[in-house]
């Protein structure tokens, strides 16, 4: 579907995961949460990708799959042209240092019981670094991240918001990983805290040619930092493009619905053109036919209730799933 | 909703504040959570304090409501509604004020609403308040439901908030909230913890209430994208003092406050192509030792001899307009 070349890091290839419920003791009833469904997508070396998408949407599965975190039901997830899902253990670890996550709330990379040393440190130590090899690199590592080296002995509860990101993200970047995923790193902080963290990321990317999986729900953020954009809505990928291009013309409906729907950035665009969605998202586990939107959209036809489209190419380097994509004028006007 | 509303309303005052200030005692001291702060919220107008996480704006929230949790107590000051001095009156007067005069509502509704209530009982409640039969009462109570724009309201009214998604909670908590007609619906990060095409509904919702209701909303929110979505004036506050208010343009395109142009400056607008964002050196100061002078001169890019010193008082820059620094932009 899209081209896949040396270029690419990360290839996603029809990509699935379902988790299976069970429900009843006697009755069994055996459905599926179709969490991510049928992806594929690629991430080229040294690019900023954005995934955006509501809550359930899939993002932060889509996100697991690459390390393994979660095991795929269907499809291939590849790193660097291995393919994630059959290599073995050893293979697999390998693989794993040359990633780096950080998620939103730092506490989950930061033990509360260990110092910021003791956690930036671990992946040196897990690999069995040496001890002067490893403090070495643990300085060079909070000094790119501009933490100072009198926080190394402090526990996470003794540092501020910014500072416990900027840990994680020393943790997730000191094995010098080529891919860093980031989900929602900046959600949970202040505006002027989130310029500070969103600075740092750039200069990391550049200083090291990093490539960046940057999830996040805040549009403005997202189209701040990255190359192209993937827009996910129950589970399946509605539209990729250039982040300035998917800006100025959305293709799909939901991303028009998302681009509206996210608050302006200065009071003379609240009367922008408004692309509403009826209702709330439906559940995972019996979606809609046809396209997953048509209950929510305001240009459904027939078509829409009954084939589900597929995401397929419009121009060189943009793809949409939408049966009238080319029809639509959906521009939100900025 | 256009730029018309973006005007400052020429409304008559509903709520004046002036010089509020609430202290925590604690263990390591007084804490001057907010201090010195004035402002007022007129008729049907929509009102946004904003400011960064531990600023004072929800204290300064919950003074107005008399709601400041011990060990705060409310020492300076006075909130005057509709002419009524709130500070002055008995609890149970003032008991009366909220829910009937001015309510509340806030980010998280599962902790306003009762898990074992159905959710049209969650308003019949509030309506059972002002002496209204038990047989109407739920009748209105279901009305409200579809005033909030909950579809099939009937068929959802029996359901409990466990039920709900986010996005229904947030309304059947504003519909129990406006029910009885406040003259001021106060909304404490009203949409924090919703999807942004959820929070887009309950914004519109809340601007829908404004405009059948005229009921004003004081709007309490870290986010710029909100206050420039429905705000007709704001106050932006730092280490519990507000430092600039105005109308929403004046505030947004001519800040005179060196703090509020580096915010608007540190959202990301456009793509990195364009430039870095802008930060703000340093951090929030501790609220036990506020900096002597100026609160914001340890951060402030522009600050001279007299921000370290001397206290800014508050400066009318243009009409409405009002920067608290002692060279404001102009």
């Amino acid at each position: 579907m899209q081209s896949r070349d040396a270029s690419d890091l990360v290839v996603l290839d029809r990509a699935q995961k379902h988790f299976v419920i069970t429900k009843g003791l006697i009755r069994r009833s055996h459905r599926a949460i179709r969490a991510v469904d049928d992806v594929s997508l690629s991430i080229h070396r040294g690019e900023t990708f954005g995934l955006v998408g509501e809550s359930g949407s899939g993002k932060t599965t889509l996100a697991r799959l690459i390390p393994r975190l979660t095991r795929l039901t269907g499809g291939r997830v590849s790193f660097d042209g291995r393919d994630i899902d059959t290599v073995g253990g050893s293979e697999l670890t390998r693989i794993r240092r040359r990633m780096g996550i950080v998620f939103q709330d730092p506490a989950s990379s930061l033990s509360p019981r260990a110092t910021v040393r003791g956690s930036v440190i671990r992946p040196l130590q897990l690999q069995g670094a040496g001890a002067r090899e490893a403090a070495g690199r643990l300085l060079e590592t909070v000094e790119l991240v501009n933490l100072g080296p009198e926080l190394l002995e402090r526990y996470p509860h003794q540092l501020s918001g910014g500072q416990q990101q900027r840990a994680s993200i020393a943790r997730a970047i000191i094995l010098r990983p080529e891919l860093l995923i980031l989900d929602e790193p900046t959600s949970a902080l202040d505006v002027s805290v989130q310029a500070q963290i969103l600075n740092l990321l750039l200069e990391l990317q550049r200083e090291f040619g990093l490539t960046y999986l940057f999830i996040t729900h805040n549009l403005s953020v997202v189209r701040y930092m990255s190359d192209r954009i993937g827009v996910m809505y129950l589970g399946k990928l509605v539209e990729v493009g250039p982040a300035a291009e998917l800006y100025a013309r959305p293709l799909h409906p939901y991303t028009a619905a998302l681009l509206s729907a996210s608050p302006p950035q200065t009071p003379r665009l609240r009367q922008r053109r408004k692309f509403a969605l009826a209702g709330d998202p439906p559940s995972l586990i019996d979606p809609p036919a046809g396209c997953h939107l048509h209950p929510r959209c305001a240009f459904t036809r027939d078509i829409c209730r009954q084939e589900r489209p597929a995401l397929r190419a419009i121009g060189l380097a943009r793809f949409v799933a939408c049966h009238f994509a080319e029809q639509l004028a959906l521009q939100v006007g900025d | 909703m256009g730029l018309v509303d973006a005007q400052p309303a020429a409304g008559r005052p509903l709520m004046q504040v002036s010089d509020l200030g609430v202290t925590f005692q604690t263990s390591r001291g007084s804490v001057r959570a907010v201090s010195g702060v004035s402002f007022e919220v007129r008729e049907s107008e929509v009102f946004a304090l904003v400011g960064e996480s531990g600023c004072g704006k929800s204290t300064t929230a919950l003074a107005v409501m008399r709601l400041v949790p011990p060990p705060g107590r409310i020492d300076s000051g006075q909130v005057v509604f509709d002419g009524v001095p709130l500070l002055d009156l008995d609890e149970d007067a003032m008991a009366r004020v909220r829910g009937k005069q001015i309510s509340m509502i806030f980010q998280n509704p599962l902790v306003a609403l009762n898990p074992v209530y159905r959710s049209a009982a969650q308003i019949e409640e509030a309506l059972l308040l002002d002496q209204i039969p038990r047989d109407r009462a739920w009748k209105l109570a279901v009305g409200v439901m579809g005033d909030v724009k909950i579809p099939d309201a009937p068929e959802r009214a029996l359901s409990y908030p466990h039920e709900l998604s986010g996005g229904m909670r947030q309304r059947v908590m504003t519909g129990m909230m406006i029910s009885r007609s406040p003259r001021l619906l106060i909304a404490d990060e009203p949409t924090t913890a919703l999807d942004v095409t959820i929070q887009a509904q309950v914004l519109e919702l809340l601007m829908d209430i404004r405009r059948r209701t005229k009921m004003s909303i004081m709007i309490i929110t870290h986010d710029f994208g909100i206050v420039a979505e429905t705000a007709d004036r704001i106050a932006v506050m730092y280490a519990g003092g507000i430092v600039e208010q105005g109308g929403v343009l004046e505030v947004f395109e001519q800040s005179g406050h060196p703090y509020t142009r580096l915010l608007m400056r540190a959202l990301p607008r456009l793509t990195k192509e364009e430039g870095r964002l802008e930060t703000i050196a340093g951090h929030v100061p501790n609220l036990v030792e506020l900096p002597s002078g100026c609160t914001f001169h340890p951060r402030c890019p522009l600050k001279r001899d007299a921000c370290l010193i001397e206290r800014p008082t508050v400066r009318e820059v243009s009409p409405g307009h009002f920067v608290t620094c002692h060279y404001p932009e102009v």
